[in-house]
């Protein structure tokens, strides 16, 4: 699988990651390398094998639909980096 | 400490403390003095000296009121992965370098609630993504039997500050050995026990189908008394299995006859060292020595467990750092000039090498037109893995091999290298993939460097592990062995008489 420098551009967009010109031709060859040992799954003979996507079978757990923690709010907000009057403060999107 | 005065058992601490011959104020100084007196191997991210001083008086408090809990007033450290109240939780990066949460993970409350003294938050791979604790934001770890070597990751804090006798024990997280492999590297025990068996709330997402609290210890009599504290079911852990823990310290005087151990063949193959293979046999014989069976078992799919794992986790690690946005916690850059440029600066500012090729290829991976070639797939070869280990364990009860191919590589080794890197993981991912528990056990020496013996257990068969590992422990000493400058490089590996 070769990776061109478009690609590593949109992958590093979907990831919203700002990526230097410079970085991303090496990055491109990181990826390939990557890619590479992920390409030996392909000597796998999956034939009638389903995906795992967990290791237990177990059904999700449920819970009763009521409010089991405190409102802590403040607490919460203080670890923003911009947060004013209980809301987090971004920078502008409409205009 | 020299090897004529063996390391302190958590069971010997907890009977010092009792009587009162020690108290558990003295035992939180002297285990901050150590950190302190051993500040080159980087081990710790954080020493939090008042809460230790304050939960260490609170245990002596209740310590002389007598009926304590089983680890009151023994020191311990946690991997700085796990959210501790009011203690900055690093994770090793610059992304949440500021970030105090407002409340203790699971197992640190489980831990608090049980008497334990932490002592403060160890050093790992920034987001417990790496093999080497090469990858923190704060700096590599050194390995305390030669500090020009890695300790081994993701939990290389954890696993220095036990080999160093900083602490008896320590937390850490495995996602695909990151406790096993440093305790192999450190000399010390490390036990993955099985997913689900151990809260995840609280502690740093990296993995989520994969991730999973532990121990690392001096041995596997430790590790019992700590899994004991910390296992069983979390109403905010969706994955905690509802199932009580068990009587672990009890399982350790069952005996091993009969026990069936299948030795691997895969785990034995090409690119493990032949000291390391002999040592580990040379341990397995002793188990034999003791009751067990030994019996050749195979993994047919063992070889595409590396390719699986470095496909799904990365998938899942792009998916849980989705989170860092720079908005709610965490770094955020200066003067965003619109919220795309928030997001995407803050993240490439706040995110090390390693995490950032990580979610790359993680997002690559689940990205439209490439899911089914990539992630699928290796989902499906999940299953075969998987279904190995179920078929194997058709013939035997614990499976065995080295716990990694080689001891404790040297610094700066590997670190230009991520592929050469994701091979150490080659005996150790496939456990997390399956779910399973696994414990490594010190197992010898090669070259006065540590290394160690992997055993693996069907899901919830924590007890027969530690069954198991005691018995390895009655009859070498490699566990009680500590490194030290005299001794350093001099050490050579023996059964006691």
């Amino acid at each position: 699988m070769s990776i061109d420098h478009t690609t590593v551009r949109h992958i590093a967009r979907l990831a919203r990651l700002a990526v230097a010109d410079d970085a991303v031709a090496p990055l491109a060859r990181e990826l390939e390398r990557v890619l590479a040992l992920a390409d030996q799954l392909t000597t796998a003979d999956l034939s009638g094998i389903a995906p795992m996507a967990h290791p237990h079978a177990q059904p999700l757990a449920w819970r009763e639909d009521r409010v089991t923690e405190p409102d802590r709010a403040d607490a919460f907000l203080a670890l923003a980096p911009d947060a004013r009057g209980g809301l987090y403060l971004v920078p502008k999107v409409i205009e | 400490m020299s090897a004529a005065t063996p390391p302190v058992s958590i069971a010997r601490l907890a009977a010092d403390l009792a009587a009162r011959r020690v108290s558990a104020a003295e035992l939180a100084q002297d285990a901050l003095a150590a950190a302190r007196a051993q500040t080159s191997l980087n081990a710790f991210v954080t020493l939090d000296d008042a809460g230790a001083t304050a939960a260490a008086q609170a245990a002596d408090v209740s310590l002389a009121r007598g009926a304590a809990p089983a680890l009151t007033g023994i020191p311990c450290a946690h991997k700085d992965i796990f959210c501790t109240d009011g203690v900055r939780t690093t994770c090793a990066s610059r992304m949440l370098e500021q970030f105090v949460p407002p409340y203790d993970a699971s197992v640190v409350e489980r831990l608090k609630a049980g008497g334990a003294v932490a002592i403060g938050k160890t050093n790992l791979d920034e987001f417990a993504m790496g093999s080497s604790n090469e990858n923190s934001a704060f700096g590599a770890v050194c390995n305390p039997w030669d500090p020009t070597r890695v300790p081994g990751g993701s939990s290389g804090g954890s696993a220095a500050a036990v080999a160093a006798g900083i602490v008896p024990f320590a937390t850490g997280t495995d996602t695909g050995g990151s406790i096993r492999q440093p305790a192999a590297f450190c000399g010390i025990t490390g036990l993955k026990p099985t997913y689900g068996r151990v809260s995840r709330w609280g502690m740093i997402a990296f993995a989520s189908s994969l991730d999973c609290g532990g121990v690392l210890a001096r041995s596997a009599e430790d590790c019992a008394h700590v899994l004991g504290a910390i296992a069983g079911h979390d109403a905010r852990d969706a994955t905690s299995v509802d199932r009580a823990a068990e009587d672990y310290v009890g399982a350790l005087q069952q005996p091993l006859a009969g026990l069936r151990i299948g030795i691997a063949r895969e785990y034995f193959g090409a690119g493990i060292d032949d000291a390391v293979a002999h040592g580990v046999r040379a341990a397995l014989a002793e188990l034999e020595k003791r009751g067990a069976k030994l019996v050749e078992v195979s993994l047919p799919n063992a070889h595409l467990a590396i390719p699986a794992y470095y496909v799904i986790a990365p998938a899942e690690a792009s998916s849980n750092l989705a989170r860092y946005d720079g908005v709610r916690y965490g770094h955020r850059c200066a003067n965003p000039t619109s919220l795309e440029d928030l997001y995407t600066r803050s993240r490439a500012e706040g995110f090390g090498a390693e995490v950032k090729r990580r979610i790359l290829v993680g997002t690559y991976a689940l990205s439209a037109g490439y899911y089914d070639a990539y992630y699928l797939r290796a989902q499906r070869v999940r299953r075969l893995i998987a279904n190995d280990f179920t078929a194997a364990f058709d013939t035997c009860d614990l499976i065995a091999g080295p716990t990694t191919p080689s001891v404790a590589f040297a610094l700066g080794e590997k670190s230009g290298d991520p592929l050469a890197m994701y091979a150490a993981d080659v005996n150790t991912v496939a456990v997390n993939l399956a779910g399973l528990p696994a414990i490594s056990l010190p197992a010898g020496f090669d070259r006065g460097l540590p290394f160690g013996l992997q055993l693996i257990a069907p899901a919830f068969a924590e007890a027969r592990l530690l069954t198991a590992g005691h018995a390895l422990q009655q009859a070498t000493d490699f566990h009680t062995r500590r490194p030290d400058a005299d001794s350093h490089g001099s050490r050579r590996p023996g059964v006691p008489a």
